[in-house]
């Protein structure tokens, strides 16, 4: 059988997680495409953030299946989701603060490697030739996001907009085919914020999917290629910026219209 | 030319001290370079992984009994030394595994009071073993351990070079300065590994680790393995030297021992970590020349030493963590760690 | 079945003083996520400081009875204040730091009180001198001793007063408040510092009649004898359901219960393989068990790493 409806990079239906009382996530359904930026919008308490922690594996859900290019994705197993081609940064950015900025990205090489106690211990030739090239690997991951030059840098000495971008290096050298950025430009002023955008379009240009939360809805109806928007725990809306803007239930969940 | 120089230091210091103090300091060397040797197995649990192993004694103590029972008389077994060691090393990894299994996918406190537990409960198995079948002998112990033998020399006789003598504790000195250095090149080359990264990144912020592909548990069960083989190579050593194992040489103590020289060398630092079991291994005897002070000078021995040694390490322990987390001789990353 | 009735008895008096010890535990750990190492040898330094006062109290002549409850008194204000000095000097100071640090001072400090004790009472064992006289009922074949009794009513007493005290005063509002999440709490007005304080020194008062209540059972006291109790009143708050109150006493009192009658029947059981010298393992077992098959206890719940 040829596998089924490959149009969809990612296709989540009827997520849902409770803490205690509360719904977080109320039947989550939505598709993201290859190739596109997508962006998760809603307003706070939406759900947006939890919904990352199921897609990779963080939290595990009550309901719901995730399907990952056509395939099930393992839920509640970060590891595994990251190997299977997902890979996201923090809202409140969670870098290895006191490793230096090269040796972040080399852990995302991690997934991607094999070598193992034995070839540490006697150094063999073909451990020797991995460490190489994902030392090679991470630097050219630093120049694409752009901090080349501070490789060698502690982690938590880097500025908060660089911060941000090792975090993205280091999610990129998983390799992913999607990669989960949660409120990438939280902090940052129109000039960097214009400047991200230009690499989380290239990004995609080079063949990998990104889904991002974010609050500022402009920057996000400039940068994305489809939107998809949470409420109450429940995708409400889904489409273009253009559709999405239009449409009334996601004006009523902004502004509250009807609310009282 | 400094490492010449250390080299020379660490070739003739057993001679020069045996010449000078007596036969009793240079075993109280080999102890000194035993107690490194363990301290680096220690550090890659505690230091790299960040894990807290108090119970590390009891996989010193899985790999004596290891030995001792395949090298003596008690079961009349007479493996050699090259079989002898990687089986305690085996033997003692398995326990890491199996105790470490249940626990590390928990909340790292757990593993804590596990080790911890599980430290006792060996001994209780090593006294209590000796009825209905007779495993350990019990509180006795195993004696009449074979020497420790490579190939057909005997470290456990005297053996002459040239016009040289080499007594036995110089011999054992030798034997345990290879494994030491040998231990420092492996340590080193773990660190500074995919694995070692791997480890760190867990140390840092697991959940971001986990994020991106790290196997956590599968990790952190790594480094608690390959630290109980050291320990139980060590514990192999140990009873090669020794000649006789019992239940007594493996209390709560000298785990407590290994974890303060590894916290007050500097965890993750194998510099600091060796300073830290050399001073460590050294200060007892100091205090014990200290409690003939007190006779002296005092007329009666106000406070036991090995009771004011106990005290002076859980003082260490405090002091340290409240006044210099990161150790004597700080790793790098930990320094920032414990101050950021 | 006698002998099975007679180890519930022992187990059940047993599993009292592990629920005592094991709330100490419990409440900390709620709030602190911390193992407090140093609480077994709290209760170590209550049960020689009442031997000491009943002794000196008796010498002069008391009444035993009022000896002990003296020796009580004086074992929890001891203790209590050992708790407060334990949390302001070694936990306090390391609350910001990585999750290593405090472990390590609390497994110092349980080494420091340990030696400590040792100059101060010696190495040997002390008798615990008989204050109950030594009477018992004798009811359906199975003896209950003065003492067990005592100790079964007194806890049940403590364990009833604490439940009262967390569920309805100010105090145990903020202490609950504080578990739940400590910012929050602060920000509600609530002195968390102090709540904190108040966990360590209600725990203590706790240990400390614990400690009475040990050595007054086997009759010894010893400066080690805090170690292995610490770890199965730990095991019994981990059985329970670490950070959860009722799961304390239940963790402790089935513990109790599992140790006697495992003791009893091991010998047994195993074709005299293993004998009841080996009672010591089965807490250990036990925690391990929970770990494997069901980490989060009898009564608590999950808890939710924060991301």
């Amino acid at each position: 059988m040829v596998r089924g409806q490959a149009s969809f990079l990612l296709e989540a239906a009827g997520i849902g997680k409770r803490f205690g009382g509360l719904r977080a996530l109320n039947g989550v359904s939505l598709a993201l495409q290859p190739d596109t930026i997508t962006g998760l919008i809603g307003p706070n308490g939406a759900g947006k953030t939890t919904f990352f922690n199921v897609l990779t594996g963080i939290y595990r859900p009550d309901e719901g299946t995730l399907l990952f290019e056509g395939q099930p994705l393992p839920m509640g197993q970060p590891h595994e989701v990251a190997a299977r081609g997902i890979a996201r940064t923090f809202q409140n950015i969670r870098l290895f603060a006191n490793m230096s900025v090269l040796e972040n990205v080399m852990v995302g090489r991690h997934v991607r490697t094999r070598a193992g106690v034995l070839g540490a211990l006697f150094q063999t030739g073909a451990t020797r030739h991995e460490e190489d090239t994902i030392l090679t690997r991470a630097r050219e991951l630093l120049d694409y996001v752009g901090i080349g030059t501070q490789g060698e840098r502690i982690a938590n000495t880097l500025s908060y907009g660089d911060q941000r971008r090792l975090e993205i290096a280091r999610a990129l050298a998983t390799d992913p085919r999607l990669l989960a950025l949660d409120e990438p430009a939280a902090g940052m002023n129109a000039a960097e914020r214009a400047r991200l955008g230009d690499l989380i379009r290239r990004i995609r240009t080079d063949g990998t999917a990104v889904l991002l939360i974010e609050h500022d809805v402009k920057w996000v109806m400039q940068l994305c290629d489809r939107i998809s928007v949470l409420d109450y725990g429940e995708c409400i809306a889904e489409g273009t910026p253009q559709a999405v803007q239009n449409d009334p239930k996601v004006i009523e969940a902004y502004l509250g219209v009807g609310a009282t | 030319m400094l490492l010449g120089a250390a080299a020379v230091l660490l070739l003739v210091l057993p001679f020069v001290t045996d010449a000078a103090l007596g036969h009793g300091w240079v075993r109280i060397l080999d102890f000194a370079l035993l107690y490194v040797l363990l301290a680096l197995g220690l550090n890659i649990v505690v230091g790299y992984a960040g894990l807290l192993d108090l119970g590390y004694v009891a996989f010193f103590a899985v790999g004596a009994y290891c030995y001792a029972l395949l090298a003596s008389p008690h079961f009349d077994l007479h493996w050699p030394l090259w079989a002898l060691l990687p089986a305690g090393a085996l033997l003692a990894a398995s326990f890491g595994v199996l105790l470490g299994t249940p626990t590390l996918g928990l909340r790292g406190d757990y593993l804590a009071i596990v080790t911890l537990g599980f430290g006792e409960i060996i001994r209780i198995f090593l006294n209590n073993l000796n009825t209905p079948v007779n495993i350990t002998n019990g509180p006795q112990g195993v004696s009449l351990i074979d020497p420790l033998r490579i190939g057909p020399w005997s470290l456990g006789q005297v053996h002459h070079l040239g016009g040289l003598e080499i007594p036995i504790v110089v011999n054992i000195y030798f034997l345990f300065l290879v494994g030491v250095l040998l231990a420092i090149v492996l340590s080193r080359r773990l660190e500074h590994s995919r694995i070692g990264r791997a480890w760190a990144a867990i140390r840092e912020d697991e959940v971001a680790a986990a994020s991106m592909g790290l196997h956590t548990r599968n990790l952190k069960l790594l480094a608690f393995a390959m630290g109980a083989s050291f320990g139980g190579l060590s514990g192999g050593l140990f009873a090669g030297f020794q000649g006789f194992v019992s239940p007594e040489s493996f209390t709560l103590q000298e785990s407590v021992m290994i974890l303060c020289m590894v916290v007050l060398g500097g965890m993750g630092n194998i510099a600091g970590v060796v300073l830290g079991a050399v001073l460590l291994s050294v200060l007892p005897e100091a205090l014990r020349a200290a409690g003939g002070l007190q006779q002296d000078l005092l007329g009666r021995v106000w406070v036991d030493p090995s009771n004011l040694r106990l005290l002076l390490f859980g003082l260490a322990l405090v002091l340290m963590m409240l006044l210099r987390p990161e150790g004597l001789l700080p790793a790098r990353a930990r320094q920032r760690e414990l101050h950021g | 079945m006698d002998t099975f009735l007679q180890q519930l008895i022992n187990g059940i008096t047993l599993g009292s003083i592990y629920a005592l010890v094991a709330l100490g535990y419990t409440m900390v750990y709620g709030i602190l996520e911390l193992i407090n190492f140093a609480h077994g040898e709290v209760l170590m330094v209550g049960a020689l400081v009442a031997l000491t006062v009943i002794q000196g109290l008796t010498g002069w002549g008391w009444p035993a009875p009022l000896a002990v409850l003296v020796a009580v008194l004086a074992a929890m204000v001891v203790c209590m204040t050992l708790g407060l000095a334990i949390e302001r000097v070694a936990y306090r100071p390391l609350r910001r730091a990585p999750k290593l640090a405090p472990l390590i001072t609390a497994i110092g400090l349980s080494i420091v009180l340990q030696q400590v004790a040792a100059l101060i009472w010696g190495r040997g064992y002390l008798s615990f001198p008989a204050v109950l006289p030594p009477v018992s009922v004798v009811w359906g074949g199975v003896i209950i001793t003065a003492i067990q009794g005592a100790i079964i009513v007194l806890a049940a007493l403590i364990m009833a007063g604490l439940l009262v005290l967390v569920q309805k005063t100010a105090l145990g509002r903020a202490m609950r408040a504080t578990a739940q999440n400590p910012a929050v709490a602060q920000l509600m007005g609530v002195n968390t510092d102090r709540i904190i304080a108040w966990t360590f020194v209600i725990g203590s008062g706790l240990a400390a009649v614990a400690g009475v209540m040990v050595a007054a059972y086997y009759g010894v006291g010893n400066y080690t004898m805090g170690f292995m109790l610490g770890l199965k009143a730990f095991t019994a708050a981990v059985l329970g359901g670490i950070g959860n109150l009722a799961g304390a006493m239940l963790g402790g009192l089935l513990l109790g219960v599992v140790e006697a009658l495992g003791a009893g029947y091991i010998g047994d059981l195993t074709g005299d393989f293993f004998g009841s010298n080996y009672k010591d393992v089965f807490a250990f077992m036990v925690l391990i068990g929970v770990l494997v098959f069901h980490p989060n206890g009898l009564l608590g719940s999950r808890a939710r790493e924060k991301v």
